[in-house]
């Protein structure tokens, strides 16, 4: 292939402290199918914006063909012969395919005119690639698979030549997504450049070209696909990062503290998010779920901690039923020894505008020794607050200071320092160290184990590997809703990466 | 008086009634639609009125009084733009603000420019949007039933009137047959998947919420120029109101708007007919119960018992290009 | 209303955006002024004189105050609770109506001072009671509570209307409202307590309800912040999702939440209809449970701020009356056009003036900006 499509030379983009990404360099030959692969967090979904002119980079050039092009607006881009099929689909719901087709591309002022036209040119589009959908039909009561077809017709229907697909098959089901590959073939014959951002593997080993692996906003390798493997691949994609092993001694897990039976959860969209998924927590263990976000962790936590309702199954708290499917309360939760620490700990686990001590009894707030008859206990609260501020090292030492004041490793230190002093017998944690600071993450661990040693079991969602890995005496990996395998803390990061990114596992887990 | 008179007078009445709350549901669509909860339709409403009354005396010129409206309305429309759209604010908050800020500055202006107490001085034929009378109206007069209700119910209203049924239609066909229309229903829906088409939903929202100011404005030129001579305090008494409640009533539709407002402009008109009235069962309404009967009404709409009213997806949360 | 990451020191954000929201509501208010052909210093000096002049000035000016704290706190308890509650005005009507029922049953059988905390009751009861139904519907069928309550203000209109002009008139009178109450059921005036400090009030409408203002804006501040019913009410209003997380039931905080708010809307109308008019009158609210969304804003939902404001507010509506002796192109309409610019700057733009007062700050003092942004790093 002779030109490039697409050349990215020294792109750089930060959002505050964040550097989503670090000077990356990507060349995209003309003609061919591209993965982009990492996990969240990498930078691929910034780095794609930036090409569709929905973000600028603060630095760097973009060249389209050869040609160096502005991109400072999705029209540049469109004009210059980008279209993005979105994750999160840009589609109006009570629209119709047609009307959603030709949005921003209508042709003339009054509609009359042009429809007909556009109708005809739609029709033809469809035939060409395959992908038959009725134009008169609403958006909102076509199946997901057939509505993703939409975003791909509003692209070519712009006269898209390169097609960026972000995560395109996560709504998808098997079938459908084979339909997919052979769409995105037929684009290929057709002399489309197809730019294909994904964390699953097996898709990437399938129809792609090439292959470039970020991590971390860093482009860090590009390979020829079928001179790559998958077991490469993974490793590239999780990196060889530094491991903070903390010391452990073995578990002594006793009794089945949690019990998730045949779990089935279903998003708003009735997407299934957790599939038919079983599995124990014991006392005095720590299991670890490993996994890219999106495949169900989030829901699972959600579900037995009492804020999300469950399609089917059941959860048992030390034999007692969670009533998952029904009008689980967690506050009651709470008082038969369930702690939560949630994975957004900005909306979800903390109320930002309150002061420290407000927030170290959040979903405590009803316990006898913080209330006085109806009142709060202000004096006891703040004592209590002090305590735990030493005990677990937050800083600053200031009960009084607004939360949104703390950074995030010392927000997420009050959030543990709450669920963990309340003895639960389960704790339930998601993302313990996101965006918190080394020390903390080695504080947060070090309690993590504590927890387990003194009994407790912990169930531990994460998608750092490393950190799963270190802490977890039996990890489970979730991958599209799934349980895909068990493995016991010695697994290596290859292994797992595997699982994660949904290749079957060679041998069988049991 | 026989109860075919009775009953085609009072339809006369209910179109005239109507009329304001026509106009000022259509301006509320636009911005709805579009995204922009507003509240204040009252208040551009009153204003535009203001203005009408006062540039219609000053120039003695009743067109003078529409384009002085729409642009008083328009302006206000603008106000209500830029703390929503470019500055993200609470837009009922802001709404509500216009209001206050319409109410008052109509008095004071009224009293200060014309000193009669708040309201702009009497106008005559020149300064009003009169009755216009259809060809061959008084011809078909003595014609039984059919041309009596085209003499009394059909002809014989103000041209805005007709131009207000007019604008239903219009107001569909910009909607549903325009690509700015077309667009402006997206960007009340989904404003993300119409600025990754390439379209500036700022713009877009500026444009709707101009077009609520427009019609505001002739809606208050119809309440000062044509169902009465001039501006008077607080004439529009709730009427803003009235016809957010017909647009929810409508579901946001340009056709069904007209019959909430025709059904709210019936039940106004009813009321003012049978005050005193006694009716067989009934025995006396209390007019309030008429004057009342609207707002009841959307309540009892929008407690989900006449079906649902699902407002435009995008509504009334500012647009904040996700992270 | 969202609160976005402030970089700027506490008294800024609390004290000067909120000083320089005010002074552009207040300059452009001056504007209209000019615009009528008056100049606005000397009508903003006759207002304060005419506010604070005299005894009997600075009386009718706390007895204005006095609704609108009451109406300040109510639409404040709502907003903790992220509610916008624009029915305080209906609230405050029907109110009127609980407070006319008990004192025409008890005006002549008790001392005014067992039917004072009757009244109470009857103000309270169904002031929380108007607010039920839209706050039912909000939490049970998510019916947007701004709309419902609008609705509620002029269907309380045209039902006190009906009252007025019917079963509660007297025989035999022209006028719409009730017969005027006996002594047990007027509260008494206040002047004496204006004279203790010196001035000279021969009769003024300021009475003991002022007290009872006061008495519930420390109740407010009590509740919201010292028990763990504010407690879940303030949660809720931040983060409807931290609420859920933390066992808290939403459609229980917001039934809730809107009852107080309309009790203390409620509670408005024993200031003008026992304190002052002794009777029932058609449309005695005359604007002050809007007045209260302003005082709110102002006063951002603490009491600490809604009493001055609700003080600044009563200061306009006097110093108004006399202002519009002296220039009489402008009117009391004059205070509902600064209620409508207040409501808009310290609202719906709060926020207009922060990236000015931020680059300020930063020029001035990086470091203060700088700090409050390392603070941010990683959170």
């Amino acid at each position: 292939m002779s030109e490039a499509a697409i050349e990215l030379v020294g792109i750089n983009k930060s959002f505050g402290a964040v550097h989503a990404n670090r000077d990356i360099n990507l060349e995209i030959p003309r003609g061919t199918i591209h993965g982009i692969i990492g996990e969240n967090g990498a930078g691929k979904s910034t780095l794609m914006s930036i090409l569709y002119g929905f973000y600028q980079a603060d630095t760097g050039d973009i060249h389209v063909n050869g040609k160096s092009t502005a991109i400072n607006t999705p029209n540049d881009a469109i004009a210059a012969g980008i279209g993005m099929v979105h994750q999160h689909f840009m589609l109006v719901q009570n629209f119709t395919v047609l009307e959603n087709v030709i949005l921003g591309a209508e042709g003339e002022a009054l509609l009359n005119k042009s429809i007909a036209k556009a109708r005809a040119e739609l029709i033809r589009l469809e035939k060409e690639y395959g992908l038959e959908v009725n134009p008169n039909a609403i958006i909102e009561e076509l199946p997901v698979g057939l509505q993703q077809r939409v975003e791909i017709l509003k692209a070519l229907y712009r006269g898209a030549d390169i097609l960026i697909l972000d995560e395109p098959t996560g709504v998808l089901t098997p079938a459908e997504a084979d339909h997919l590959f052979r769409i995105l073939g037929q684009l290929k014959a057709e002399g489309k450049t197809v730019v294909l951002i994904t964390h699953k593997l097996r898709e990437i080993m399938a129809i792609t070209d090439n292959v470039s692996v970020m991590r971390q906003g860093q482009m860090v390798a590009t390979r020829k696909t079928s001179e790559t493997t998958v077991e490469e691949l993974a490793e590239l994609m999780v990196g060889r990062r530094v491991l903070l092993r903390v010391q452990k001694e073995e578990g002594k897990p006793s009794d089945f503290k949690l019990s998730v039976k045949n779990l089935t959860v279903k998003d708003q969209r009735g997407v299934t998010m957790v599939d038919n998924v079983s599995f124990d927590v014991r006392a005095g263990e720590i299991v670890g779920i490993a996994g890219v976000a999106g495949n169900g962790q989030s829901e699972l936590l959600e579900t037995i901690a009492g804020i999300r309702k469950a399609e089917a199954g059941t959860v048992l708290l030390d034999g007692r039923p969670i009533d998952v499917t029904g009008a689980a309360d967690p506050g009651e939760l709470r008082d038969r020894g369930l702690a939560h620490v949630p994975e957004d700990r900005h909306y979800v686990g903390l109320v930002l505008p309150f002061e420290e001590y407000e927030n170290s009894i959040l979903g405590y707030h009803d316990h006898a020794q913080y209330l006085k008859g109806p009142f709060l206990d202000i004096d006891a609260i703040r004592a209590d607050a002090r305590d735990k501020i030493e005990k677990y090292d937050i800083r600053p030492t200031n009960e009084r200071l607004k939360t949104a004041n703390f950074s995030g490793g010392n927000q997420q230190k009050i959030v543990l320092a709450r669920e963990m002093e309340k003895d639960p017998g389960v704790l339930i944690v998601g993302q313990p160290t996101r965006g918190v600071d080394v020390g903390a993450i080695e504080f947060i661990h070090k309690r993590l184990i504590a927890m387990r040693d003194g009994g407790k079991a912990v169930l531990l969602v994460s998608v750092e590997l490393d950190e799963i890995r270190s802490l977890s005496d039996r990890i489970l990996v979730m991958f599209d809703g799934r349980i895909v395998g068990e493995r016991d803390s010695e697994a290596s990061e290859g292994e797992l990466g595997l699982l994660m990114a949904g290749v079957e596992a060679q041998e069988a887990a049991e | 008086m026989d109860f075919f008179t009775t009953l085609v007078v009072i339809l006369d009445s209910t179109v005239r009634l109507s009329i304001p709350l026509l106009l000022a549901c259509l301006a509320g669509l636009f911005s709805e639609r579009a995204g922009v909860f507003d509240i204040g339709l009252e208040g551009k409403m009153l204003a535009g009125a203001f203005a009408a009354g006062a540039a219609a005396a000053v120039y003695g010129s009743a067109w003078a009084g529409l384009g002085a409206a729409v642009l008083v309305s328009g302006f206000l429309a603008l106000v209500h733009g830029f703390a929503s759209i470019t500055h993200r604010g609470n837009q009922i908050v802001s709404g509500v603000a216009i209001n206050f800020i319409a109410a008052g500055s109509t008095i004071i202006l009224g009293q200060a420019w014309f000193s009669q107490g708040g309201r702009t001085p009497s106008l005559g034929a020149d300064g009003r949007f009169g009755a216009v009378t259809l060809p061959f109206a008084d011809a078909m007069r003595d014609v039984p039933v059919i041309g009596y209700i085209y003499y009394e119910l059909i002809s014989g209203h103000s041209i805005l009137v007709y131009f207000a049924f007019f604008m239903v239609f219009v107001t569909w066909w910009v909607l549903f047959r325009t690509r700015f229309g077309l667009r402006l229903r997206a960007v009340g829906e989904n404003p993300a998947a119409v600025d990754t088409a390439g379209i500036s939903v700022t713009w877009l929202r500026y444009r709707a919420v101009l077009c609520t100011g427009a019609l505001c404005g002739f809606a208050g030129t119809y309440l000062a120029l044509a169902m009465n001579a001039g501006f008077v305090k607080d004439m529009t008494a709730g009427k803003g109101f009235i016809a957010l409640a017909a647009l929810i009533f409508a579901k946001w539709r340009p056709a069904p708007a007209m019959f909430a407002c025709l059904l709210f402009g019936f039940l106004d008109a009813l009321a003012i007919r049978l005050q005193g009235t006694p009716l067989p069962v009934v025995g006396r309404v209390p007019v309030q119960f008429f004057q009342a009967l609207p707002y009841v009404l959307t309540v009892i709409l929008l407690a989900g018992f006449i079906g649902k009213a699902i407002p435009p997806r995008a509504g009334g949360v500012p647009y904040v290009k996700e992270r | 209303m969202s609160s976005p990451y402030a970089k700027l020191p506490a008294w800024a954000d609390y004290g000067l955006i909120p000083l320089i929201n005010l002074v552009v509501a207040f300059a452009v208010a001056g504007l209209v002024v000019l615009m009528v052909g008056e100049n606005p210093f000397r009508a903003a000096a006759i207002m304060v004189e005419g506010a604070f002049g005299s005894g009997r000035n600075i009386a009718y000016t706390l007895y204005y105050s006095t609704s609108f704290i009451f109406t300040g706190l109510a639409v404040a308890v709502a907003f903790h609770g992220g509610l916008f509650n624009i029915g305080g005005e209906g609230q405050a009507y029907v109110g009127g109506l609980g407070v006319a029922l008990v004192c025409l049953t008890f005006d002549s059988i008790l001392p005014w001072w067992l039917t004072f905390p009757l009244a109470i009751l009857g103000a309270a009861a169904l002031g929380a009671g108007w607010a039920f139904i839209p706050a039912y519907l909000q939490a049970r069928r998510g019916s947007h509570i701004v709309i419902t309550t609008i609705m509620f203000n002029f269907i309380a209109a045209s039902l006190m209307v009906y009252l007025l002009v019917g079963p509660l008139k007297p025989m035999g009178s022209m006028a719409p409202q009730t017969r005027t109450f006996l002594e047990g059921g007027q509260l008494p005036k206040l002047n004496w307590v204006m004279e203790l400090f010196g001035f000279t009030v021969r009769s003024s409408p300021f009475n003991l309800s002022f007290v009872l203002a006061l008495v519930c804006a420390f109740l407010v501040w009590l509740v919201i912040w010292r028990t763990r019913l504010g407690y879940e009410i303030r949660t809720q209003g931040h983060s409807p999702k931290a609420a859920r997380y933390a066992g808290i039931g939403e459609a229980r905080i917001v039934i809730i939440t809107m009852m107080i708010s309309g009790a203390l809307a409620g509670m408005m109308a024993l200031n003008p209809v026992m304190g002052d008019q002794a009777r029932l009158q058609l449309d005695f609210v005359t604007g002050a449970g809007f007045v209260g969304i302003a005082v709110a804003l102002m006063g951002r939902s603490h009491p600490a701020g809604i009493v001055p404001a609700a003080i600044l507010f009563g200061m306009l509506y006097q110093g108004g009356a006399e202002l519009a002796f002296e220039m009489p192109n402008i009117s009391r309409d004059m205070i509902v056009i600064i209620q409508g610019l207040v409501i808009l700057f310290a609202g719906a733009l709060e926020h207009m003036f922060r990236p000015s007062i931020q680059a300020l700050f930063a020029s001035i003092s990086p470091r203060s900006a700088g700090l409050a942004a390392a603070k941010r790093e990683g959170a």
